[in-house]
């Protein structure tokens, strides 16, 4: 494997370990009033990713700086032409990034319900947005010869990619309630398990739709594997779920984001952004690739920082593996 | 307006923005874990009371650096795509690597932090806030080497019209970032310094009328005394730092952006040996400088930009002679340019802008230092001055240093106009771009759309930071610290956590 394909593997990884991280927090803001009923109860969903929502966002910079340091062209073509979409993840990513830190800052239930819609909706509409870039650039976007956008801001606007969008959302909601069940204790637990339980095959529904979509236009031979394990990942889980395993289940949700990232690169590989203008036009990874000495640099870089980076925050994981409820949360004291 | 002015008020505002936040994290984190160091290693509650209550106050703040910095990240590939795609072979490296090897620790450490009062040894704990504040200076350390590589290109060669890398190391070791750290970093703690000045002296004449004590001395006067000489010589000794770093950017700068220097002192015919402008009045944006007076302190540029007494320093007007022999008269014409297409170049940045820039980063930066050793002064052995100019001054006094460093980044960014990457004048030939090129092929109603929102979520969320910061400074103590707080607890499992959101 030459340097610039290990690179557009390790940008998959990075993807990967974005959705699969803050899958579950973006999961877990959407629920936030659904399974919070009281502000204890909401105050135990915050606290599940307290301590970890900051860390797993940086999976999303890092994924964006290693595709700048490794395929300019790619960075520059899919940030320009997905302006808005991106926008709007960065204004939904600065809300619900404040919200965690804000919400219990003053003590009052208005100022908290303000920031709990700030959650839910930035969540929500963070994880529909990163759906809709993904699928943007797997199923390509009217690229010009310079690799520039052809049309309006809305020109890629089909109805395949808003599938994806809901795809990315549905998972990530059922990631959180299958992360509440796992973390917490006594009602919210059950409640978490009973609500995943239920939704699972209606929230999955959209990212089986486009990964169907997918394969059918782009896929190759190899990629139904992938796929494949992502299906039936999908049902094993929701039986461990039934049958209480929660630890069992996330696994399972881990390999269908797994797969699912999986098919998607495989089906863009040796694309990195297909368009949809003319094929000729399409941004591969030969020509879109760093000089072979900056990949190498960047390849020392990765080495040795991504298994630390996976030790220290394995740690975290380890460090606040306890499950909480509604009795370990503290008075409030705010000024 | 069009694309391009759009794009770079956009650029403007959010980067001065994100480095409101920057440099108060950097300083303020650095401090807070040398007060965790010396409650560790002293077992004495008022360090225990500075690291919560400075702590508190980070922590709000850091959310806001890091919520813009994605933006940040974004920015590159959303508006400055031919930007990106021209660097992308050099200056992704840094960036990518400030994510992998700064980002990850920062966030993650902190988050042990925050959560990990009881979960974690006192050492281990001790050792995450030194984790995470060390990162966040290794991140600046990066983004600046990025940032040097545009004043001052190295460690490249030309490919296909592309700056191409042929040695990082040349790029981590550029001459531009060896000075412009000390010098960014410096900054950083002028800002933390000026902050703990403002704010222990606000509480040190507060408790004069809380009448708890005749003298003033509350149950956490030590703590305000403590945090007010730490700011005052945290604040002296960044100033030096600025000072002596500042006088190396300069020296390097006649050499890499003799245009920017010329700009700087509205130097607008070659003089030898040169004077150094304290201030002027009169227009200094038009070029033939016919109507500024300015007061001079004579030979000065000479030195800075030298060593010596009577070099002689190039004004704008022959530069601009220079800059057109070596870079070209006219745009290239191509549609991208839009109006720029065909058009001559103008070399001369927005002289105001670069003229006042510069004396205003100078001058923010002394007042604020010249505000701690005062306040410092006015409350030694146990002095506290009663009068309300006192608190008045101290936490107006804060903000000087934010404008400072604002100033100095606004110089140093429109200094370099027209150009988005400077030419390097004795390096690698070639390698430069002009702002009018780097941008995307976007339309205004997208890049004004994002102008506007991010404009207003960052000016509503200015006013929330301020909002609680003030509540938490007006709390003091007590709001960080619950008397049941100070007593030791054993009993792990069952426990209520310590912190929780
Ligand atoms: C001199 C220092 C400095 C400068 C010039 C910049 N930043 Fe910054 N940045 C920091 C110093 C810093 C920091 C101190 O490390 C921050 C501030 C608060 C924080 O959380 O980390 C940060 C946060 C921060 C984050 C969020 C990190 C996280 O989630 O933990 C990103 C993505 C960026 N920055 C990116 C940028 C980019 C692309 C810049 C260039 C335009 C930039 N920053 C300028
Ligand atoms: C690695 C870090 C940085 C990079 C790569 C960078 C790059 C750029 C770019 C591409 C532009 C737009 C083109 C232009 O109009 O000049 C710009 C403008 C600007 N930047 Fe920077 N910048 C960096 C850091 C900063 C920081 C930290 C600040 C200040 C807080 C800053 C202040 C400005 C300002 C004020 C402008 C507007 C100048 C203008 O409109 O002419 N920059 N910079
Ligand atoms: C005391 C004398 C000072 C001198 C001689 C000085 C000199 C300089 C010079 C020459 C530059 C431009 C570098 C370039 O564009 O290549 C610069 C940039 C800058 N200055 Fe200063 N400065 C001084 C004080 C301050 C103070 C007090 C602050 C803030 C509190 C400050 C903050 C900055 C910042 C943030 C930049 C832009 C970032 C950088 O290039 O490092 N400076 N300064």
């Amino acid at each position: 494997m030459d340097l610039a394909t290990l690179w557009f593997v390790l940008i998959a990884v990075l993807w990967l370990g974005y959705l699969f991280l803050e899958g579950f927090d973006f999961g877990v803001g959407m629920l936030l009033r659904v399974l919070g009923r009281d502000e204890r109860t909401r105050r135990v969903l915050v606290n599940t990713i307290g301590p970890v929502w900051d860390g797993n966002e940086v999976w999303l910079i890092v994924a964006a700086g290693a595709t700048f340091a490794a395929f300019p062209g790619w960075y520059a073509g899919l940030f320009s032409a997905a302006y808005l979409p991106l926008l709007l993840v960065l204004l939904a990513l600065i809300g619900r990034g404040v919200a965690f830190e804000y919400r219990g800052k003053i003590d009052s239930a208005r100022w908290r319900a303000l920031w709990d819609t700030v959650i839910t909706g930035g969540s929500a509409v963070a994880a529909l947005g990163v759906g809709l870039l993904l699928s943007w650039n797997v199923l390509g976007l009217p690229l010009d010869a310079r690799g520039d956008r052809v049309g309006s801001a809305f020109a890629a606007l089909r109805w395949e990619t808003l599938v994806g969008a809901l795809g990315v959302a549905g998972f990530a909601l059922l990631h959180g309630a299958v992360f509440l069940a796992l973390k917490t204790e006594g009602e919210v637990r059950e409640r978490a398990r009973r609500l995943a339980l239920r939704v699972a095959p209606v929230a999955l529904a959209p990212l089986a739709a486009t990964l169907a979509v997918v394969q059918v236009r782009e896929g190759s031979g190899w990629t139904l594997v992938p796929l494949g394990l992502a299906a039936l990942a999908a049902v094993l889980g929701w039986l461990r779920l039934a049958a209480g395993r929660e630890g069992q289940a996330f696994a399972a949700l881990g390999v269908v984001i797994a797969g699912t990232v999986a098919t998607w690169f495989g089906a863009l590989y040796p694309n990195v952004l297909p368009s949809t203008v003319d094929p000729a036009f399409s941004l591969t990874i030969a020509d879109t690739a760093s000089s072979p000495y900056t990949l190498t640099v960047m390849t020392w870089v990765a080495a040795f920082g991504t298994p630390a980076v996976l030790v220290y925050q394995g740690w975290t994981y380890w460090v606040f593996r306890r499950r909480i409820g509604t009795r370990h949360i503290p008075e409030v004291h705010a000024p | 307006m069009d694309v391009l002015d759009l794009a770079r008020w956009q650029f403007g505002i959010t980067t001065v923005y994100h480095f409101l936040m920057v440099p108060l994290t950097i300083g303020l984190s650095v401090l807070v874990a040398c007060m965790q160091t010396a409650w560790v290693r002293t077992g004495n509650r008022r360090y225990l009371a500075m690291t919560k209550f400075w702590g508190k106050l980070l922590l709000i703040n850091f959310a806001m650096g890091v919520v813009t910095g994605i933006v940040q990240e974004f920015q590159f590939g959303m508006a400055w795509s031919e930007y990106s795609r021209f660097v992308g072979d050099v200056f992704g490296a840094p960036l990518a690597m400030e994510g992998l090897i700064a980002f990850f620790v920062e966030s993650t450490f902190l988050g042990l932090w925050i959560f990990g009062w009881d979960r974690l040894s006192k050492r281990v704990h001790l050792a995450c806030v030194w984790a995470f504040s060390l990162a966040t200076v290794v991140s600046a350390y990066f983004i600046l080497a990025a940032n040097s590589w545009m004043q001052h290109p190295v460690g490249v060669e030309m490919v296909d019209g592309r700056p191409r890398l042929t040695s990082i190391w040349e790029v981590l070791g550029n001459s531009t970032v060896l000075a412009a750290f000390p010098h960014a970093v410096a900054g950083a703690f002028a800002v933390a310094g000026a902050f703990l000045v403002g704010i222990a002296a606000w509480h040190l004449w507060r408790s004069t009328k809380d009448g708890s004590a005749k003298d003033g001395s509350t149950k956490d006067s030590d703590v305000w005394r403590a945090s007010l000489r730490l700011g005052t010589l945290v604040g002296v000794v960044a100033f030096a730092g600025l000072a002596v770093s500042g006088d190396l950017q300069s020296r390097l700068m006649f050499e890499q952006q003799p245009m920017k220097m010329a700009s700087a002192e509205a130097l607008c015919h070659t003089e030898q040996p040169a004077g150094f402008s304290v201030f002027a009045v009169g227009d200094v944006s038009s070029p033939d400088c016919e109507n500024v007076k300015s007061i001079t302190v004579p030979a000065l540029l000479s030195f800075l930009a030298n060593g010596d007494l009577d070099s002689e320093v190039l004004g704008v007007n022959d530069l601009v002679e220079q800059y057109r022999e070596r870079y070209g008269e006219f745009y290239p014409v191509d549609e991208r340019l839009g109006e720029l297409s065909g058009q001559p170049i103008d070399y001369v940045p927005n002289l105001p802008v670069t003229y006042w820039g510069f004396r205003l980063m100078i001058g923010f930066g002394a007042i604020g230092a010249a505000v701690g050793v005062l306040a410092w002064w006015v409350t030694r052995r146990g002095r506290v001055p009663r009068t309300r100019w006192f608190p008045r001054l101290a936490l107006a006094a804060i903000a000087t240093p934010f404008l400072g460093n604002s100033f100095g980044w606004i110089f140093t960014e429109m200094g370099r106009q027209p150009f988005v990457v400077a030419p390097n004048p004795t390096g690698v030939d070639g390698v430069w771009m002009f702002t009018a090129q780097a941008v995307s092929g976007l339309t205004v109603g997208e890049v004004l759309g994002s102008l506007i929102a991010l404009t207003l979520v960052y000016g509503l969320l200015a006013v929330v930071e301020v909002v609680l910061i003030r509540r938490y400074v007006r709390g003091g103590v007590d709001a960080v610290l619950p008397p049941e707080d100070e007593s030791t607890k054993d009993d792990k499992d069952d426990d209520v956590l310590s912190f929780a959101y």
